[in-house]
């Protein structure tokens, strides 16, 4: 059975389908990176893809807000639908697509500049913000939803490179939140962080799965059987798995899947 | 699954633990001396610089003092209109205005020779600042007006001690002139001028009693008394012979201490300025007659043929409009090509070619964009020959390639992270680029064009090519006016046989390192403005 149609079946109950793809193929020149991936992703709740490094668990999540457009010698195929529109449409622009399909980076990356203009920048590209105040509404509640605000409110002048590793990550997922998106992709958001730090960003992803889609890499399988509703299992650049996370993780239906979270390999 | 693989497991002999061992101590300690040796190596070659430095800067500094006093004459200057007519004043004639009030200082002067010494020391230029006093207010004429003439180069060196070696005392015992003028024998005490004949002139004499003998080929001996000067012509143990160059005013003999001698160890054939010159200006320095002031006429006026009157300021404008040109020019194109050439160009065989020809391009030797500038600028497009916008240009393309290799350096230096953050909450590449790259890559590129301004500042061949090494003595007004810019200046003077020019190459040289510490500290402070906390 198709794979799409199975998650789909699977998911119809509890939530509307967010973002479906069919057929994604992936190359890097003449490197064929993802094979015929089918997934559906359903809304505000948090998605994990685990593999082992090199599967293609990024590649994908970087296909949904076309990212690897940036990368001259990447070529995509295969349909990928948010919202009941094909992003690889020719009519679809990618800069306006990346305002509704938010990025936060495995290494915490703000802009060298203020805090405030940190989280001021989204919204001022796009026009989010009409006044003054509507733009320091913005950066208040955006700072609010990454629970950051009562960390930094007494130094929004202050450069945002200045805060620790987790305020740093805590800060981008503010600056995502600032544009509005209905989906955040996150790319291992937790790999430079300690435990505590981890925690508090975990704790952030639960709140979030409330307004947003949530889609999240991650390397650790114990953070994507805690976070997550549903779990995709990438290996070799093949969707091995996907389903719902708890089944999962406790009962696998391939032999492959059950190998890799029971640590055998990766 | 696989099986681990049993793998056999060869010892190795246990390692010494600790740094006890004596071969690990002399290791150790080789290291330490080879720290110590690269450590003192450093140490010397900064130490090498910093003389070098030192050394160049104190011999231009000392060479250039001269250069930045003048001496002036103070005359009372009668301003008749038999000279300056009231309804013209603009087309007096001051300078014999000038001259005459010098000649009233010394009314036995008759002889045309004598004349023309006394009328040689003051510059040509020497009335300029009483013309301007009696243009600006012509109820002047008929009026006596305190004027300070400038003195003329030759006369200027001798006052600064630049041009000769000059020592004077005063004098031993008394002594009596024979005469008022014309030739004249003096009585002096035995041990006068014993000090004089002993050393100075000790290698002229040939037997130890017989009178030394002075000519243009031996150094120099005046005697200044009663308000007069005689210039010795042959010495002898308590007495002298000589000849009047200014009259004395009495024959009485001058009391110890109320004469002096003057000896001008430089032989007369080897100086500009003879000893009747020499004898003018002590009597007018013994008047204070003389003053002498910071020049500011050297910032103020252009080149001139006459060193007393060539400044740089010319050159210093031609400078200023050449780079403004040059940054104005090259700065924008080049930071939008490496712009371009980093963030957007495909990678292909064309932009390969492109980079290896930039790359090629900062090798060229500097003539040859010379030529290029005269071929093109010039000839093709008729620019103005000998200006600053041609100059800047020129300069421009040979900055180019620096600025465009620094700044392709610094943007890739920006770490991709930044890029990424910006594209993915929706910015396009153009402002991923303009609104976050840049500003992090723009200290980098600020020290690529500090040192692309410093290599034009002091580039020359190009622009001698281009005419600027023209004699241009108007301070240029903009840039399409004919000018020539600091280190062409240099090279002019440098080239002058006046003695007043050396000083004068040396100021300029001043002139032109202050003017790139000036330029590279204020793109310092941008740079530092520019910097963000990483």
């Amino acid at each position: 059975m198709d794979a799409t149609a199975v998650s789909r079946a699977d998911i119809a109950a509890s939530a509307p389908v967010k973002v479906v793809a069919r057929g994604v193929d992936v190359y890097y020149g003449d490197k064929h990176a993802l094979k015929d991936v089918s997934v559906a992703i359903p809304e505000r709740s948090i998605m994990a893809f685990i593999g082992p490094s090199g599967c293609g668990k990024s590649t994908f999540l970087r296909c949904l807000n076309r990212m690897n457009d940036t990368i001259s010698i990447c070529r995509v195929t295969g349909s990928i639908v948010i919202d009941g529109a094909d992003i690889y449409d020719t009519a679809v622009d990618p800069v306006e697509l990346r305002s509704r399909v938010g990025m936060v980076f495995q290494k915490a990356n703000p802009f060298p500049k203020s805090i405030f203009e940190n989280v001021a920048y989204g919204p001022r590209i796009h026009a989010l913000a009409a006044t003054k105040a509507d733009l320091d509404a913005i950066v208040e509640s955006s700072l609010r939803k990454a629970s950051l605000w009562d960390e930094v409110k007494d130094r929004l002048h202050d450069s945002g490179t200045g805060l620790s590793g987790g305020q740093q990550q805590r800060l981008c997922i503010a600056r995502t939140i600032a544009i509005n998106p209905s989906i955040i992709l996150m790319d291992e958001p937790c790999s430079a962080l300690d435990p505590i730090a981890t925690a508090r960003i975990e704790e952030l992803m639960e709140e979030l799965k409330q307004n947003y889609t949530i889609i999240i890499v991650t390397h650790s399988m114990q953070q994507a059987a805690r976070v997550s509703q549903r779990t995709a299992f990438f290996h070799l650049g093949t969707l091995v798995e996907e389903g719902d996370t708890t089944s999962m993780f406790t009962n696998p239906r391939e032999q492959k899947t059950q190998d890799y979270i029971t640590g055998r390999f990766g | 699954m696989t099986e681990p693989v049993a793998r056999t497991l060869r010892m190795l002999p246990p390692k010494p633990t600790g740094f006890s061992g004596a071969d690990v101590q002399q290791r150790l300690s080789q290291r330490r001396r080879a720290d110590a040796r690269f450590r003192a190596y450093g140490l010397a070659a900064i130490a090498l610089a910093i003389l070098s430095l030192f050394l160049i800067l104190a011999d231009v500094t000392g060479k250039a003092l001269p250069a930045f006093t003048q001496s002036t004459l103070r005359l009372d200057v009668p301003v008749t209109s038999e000279h300056v007519d009231a309804s013209a004043p603009k087309a007096g004639d001051y300078e014999a205005t000038v001259r005459n009030a010098l000649r009233g200082l010394f009314p036995e002067v008759q002889s045309r020779a004598d004349r023309k010494a006394l009328d040689s020391l003051l510059s040509t230029g020497a009335a300029d600042a009483l013309r301007h006093r009696v243009v600006a207010d012509p109820a002047l004429i008929g009026q006596i007006i305190a004027s300070k003439a400038l003195l003329s180069s030759d006369a200027d060196l001798y006052v600064k001690g630049v041009s000769a070696k000059v020592s004077t005392a005063a004098g031993v015992g008394a002594a009596k002139p024979s005469a008022t003028s014309g030739a004249v024998t003096l009585d002096l005490a035995p041990d006068a001028l014993a000090g004089v004949l002993a050393t100075d002139l000790a290698a002229t004499t040939t037997a130890a009693a017989a009178p030394v003998t002075l000519d243009t080929t031996t150094p120099s001996l005046l005697l200044a008394l009663n308000g007069g000067i005689v210039k010795i012509t042959s010495l002898a143990s308590g007495k002298a012979e000589g000849e009047i160059l200014v009259p004395l005013t009495t024959a009485d003999a001058a009391a110890a201490g109320a004469w002096r001698h003057i000896l001008i160890a430089t032989p007369e054939t080897s100086r500009k300025i003879n000893d009747r010159q020499i004898a003018f200006l002590e009597l007018l320095a013994d008047k204070s007659a003389i003053e002498r002031h910071f020049n500011f006429a050297f910032f103020g006026r252009g080149d001139s043929r006459e060193p007393e009157l060539a400044g740089i300021l010319g050159g210093l404008m031609g400078t200023a409009y050449t780079m403004l040109v040059t940054l104005g020019l090259c700065l924008p194109v080049g930071v939008a090509a490496a712009i371009y050439l980093e963030e957007f160009a495909p990678r292909n065989r064309l932009t390969d070619l492109i980079e290896v020809n930039i790359n090629n391009l900062a090798a060229v030797p500097s003539i040859v964009f010379g030529l290029l500038g005269l071929a093109v600028f010039l000839n093709v497009f008729g620019l103005p020959r000998s200006s600053p916008l041609v100059g800047g240009l020129v300069l421009a393309l040979l900055v180019m390639p620096t600025i465009i290799i620094a700044s392709r350096a610094a943007l890739k230096a920006v770490p991709p992270s930044i890029r990424e953050a910006a594209v993915g909450i929706g910015a396009t590449r153009q402002q991923a680029i303009f609104h976050h790259v840049l500003p992090v890559a723009m200290p980098g590129i600020m020290t690529g064009a500090i040192i692309g301004m410093a290599h034009a500042l002091g580039e020359t061949a190009p622009l001698l090519m281009i005419g600027m090494v023209a004699f241009i003595a108007d301070v240029p007004g903009s840039p399409a006016d004919a000018a020539t810019v600091l280190p062409v200046q240099i090279f002019l003077w440098s080239d002058l046989p006046e003695a007043g020019f050396q000083s004068k190459t040396a100021a300029a040289i001043l002139v032109l390192l202050a003017f790139l510490v000036v330029m590279n500290g204020l793109a310092i402070w941008l740079r530092k403005k520019f910097e963000r906390r990483w």
